[in-house]
């Protein structure tokens, strides 16, 4: 792989650390004027989700990770795998708990999800920012409550729960902000 | 294609005040008899400094990053041409707003093209600087009708000590990097045996967060390893220390003085130590000054000098978090 010098130091940009890949975070020019300069990032371990701060002496390089990040279709869940395609070549993928993490709360048939690819095999996968569900089950809703802002839990088909407004019913299809968790907005 | 590209990254409000402060210092340098001079950007000799990275033009002139060995050599000319015993005349003391540049220094705080307003002062010490300094940034914040937001000074060696147990010129890298681990900090390795760059970051690390945050701090008695072009004096205690100090507003470093050394054998010798580090650095090779040895050894009066970062000095004025802020076009858009 190729290396990067300290000047190419960018938010995004994935390096290898530690054995581990890790992409930076921020990165800050440090120099006294008559002084030795120093990069001072933070960096997210791409495996453990972990973000530390890693100080750097201009100059230094550091090797390049081979970390892509690819647009792939979700198919299906076997139970221990979840299987994604590449909608360009057809090609399958399977990523398991670790790289899922959270994001199977929010996997649906055919939603375009981001895969990032370590060594070409699936790190992590983040759902789409905003999916369309149908609520399994909730409380009954009150009608015509639209103005006094209570919520409730309503629980998804992949297990989620989301708090929606009292007046959302059972068999609602809701559009929901999968970074927050949040409820948007019905959907008609 | 960014279409917002050719825009300015300061608004007209944040010109009007850059030209101002300018204004400022240009009303307080006449009223105090300093004369401003106005000497070459582009020059034979680079800096040797190990850690300023001069730029080249492809015809093998550098751009200046300091105005000082030109400075420096009219100081010690004007002292020629009134030493002739017939002139009643006293020398003036000099200042100069001087556009300068850094290769490879980019940030928040740094952009390779940058101002730098730079004085000297006949007769007078580091000490009687700090005040010319202060004297001067009451007279911006007066201007600017601001409060005056104070200032306070420390000194580097009883900084270093309280944290480490040992004065700077003692500590190791080892002591360094060790008290950089017991505090969970990120200490690269690749320092090596540097210990002018691992107490470089220590500063920056554990001292400069420590002052206070909206205020003025002088940080006076640097090591003799950092003196650059400061003589050399004793602290309170008799210890060796650089007649050196920097000026900074937060963690902000905003300028940096010296009583100057005006010795040239000493020069020369403190030059060829630069040269000597940055062949260590694998630093681009780079003649020394023969010109400022020539004025050094043909007299620099006793004097004391300090260079001003105006961009920074304007982002503290008015709290940009930017210094593209504070500029028409940074380097990014120039």
């Amino acid at each position: 792989m190729a290396n990067y010098g300290t000047n190419e130091f960018k938010g995004g940009l994935k390096i290898m650390l530690d054995g581990d890949p890790h992409s930076i975070v921020s990165n800050e020019f440090v120099k006294p004027g008559k002084g030795q300069a120093f990069a001072r990032t933070r960096v997210r371990n791409l495996k453990t989700g972990r973000v530390v701060e890693r100080t750097f002496k201009s100059g230094e390089t550091v090797e390049a990770a081979d970390v892509i990040d690819t647009t792939m279709q979700y198919l299906y869940n076997d139970g221990e795998h979840w299987h994604f395609m590449n909608p360009d070549s057809y090609e399958q993928l399977a990523a398991d708990k670790a790289a899922v993490g959270d994001a199977y709360l929010w996997l649906m048939d055919e939603a375009l999800c981001e895969v990032t690819l370590y060594n070409g095999q699936p790190l992590a996968v983040t759902a789409p920012n905003f999916v369309e569900m149908v609520i399994k089950e909730t409380d009954p809703g009150l009608r015509g409550d639209t103005a006094t802002g209570g919520t409730k839990p309503a629980h998804m088909e992949t297990g989620a729960v989301v708090k929606v407004p009292l007046f959302i019913e059972e068999g609602e299809k809701i559009k929901i902000d999968t970074r927050s968790g949040e409820y948007v907005s019905r959907v008609k | 294609m960014d279409t917002t590209h050719w825009l300015p990254g300061a608004t007209l409000d944040t010109l009007r005040q850059a030209a101002r402060l300018r204004q400022s210092v240009r009303q307080w340098m006449l009223q105090q008899g300093i004369l401003e001079v106005f000497t070459p950007a582009l020059s034979a000799a680079g800096a040797t400094d190990p850690h300023v990275a001069s730029l080249r033009t492809r015809q093998g002139k550098y751009l200046q990053t300091s105005p000082e060995f030109p400075m420096k050599r009219l100081l010690a000319a004007h002292a020629l041409e009134l030493a002739d015993g017939t002139s009643t005349r006293v020398q003036p003391d000099l200042y100069q707003i001087a556009t300068v540049f850094r290769a490879e220094e980019s940030g928040r705080y740094h952009n390779s093209e940058f101002s730098l307003l730079e004085w000297y002062r006949i007769g007078r010490d580091h000490h009687a600087l700090m005040q010319d300094l202060e004297n001067l940034l009451r007279h911006i914040w007066d201007t600017a009708e601001l409060a005056w937001p104070g200032i306070e000074s420390r000194r580097y060696g009883v900084e270093v000590r309280r944290r480490l147990g040992v004065w700077p010129e003692q500590a190791t890298t080892n002591d360094i990097a060790r008290y950089f681990a017991s505090a969970g900090r990120s200490y690269p390795e690749s320092i090596g045996g540097d210990v002018d760059a691992a107490l470089d970051l220590f500063i920056d690390e554990f001292v400069l967060p420590e002052f206070a945050g909206d205020a003025f701090t002088l940080l006076i008695d640097y090591p003799v390893s950092q003196c650059a072009l400061a003589r050399l004096g004793s602290d309170e205690e008799g210890r060796a220390v650089a007649r050196r100090f920097e000026l900074y507003f937060g963690r902000l470093e905003l300028a940096n003085g010296f009583h100057e050394l005006c010795d040239a054998t000493i020069q020369r010798s403190r030059f060829e130590a630069d040269l000597r580090k940055r062949d260590h650095l694998a630093a681009e090779r780079i003649s020394m000054d023969e010109n400022l040895l020539q004025a050094m050894a043909a007299g620099l009066p006793d004097c004391a000098g300090i260079a001003l970062g105006l961009e920074r000095l304007h982002m503290v004025l008015g709290q940009h978090a930017h210094i593209r802020e504070v500029m028409s076009f940074d380097e990014q858009r120039a």
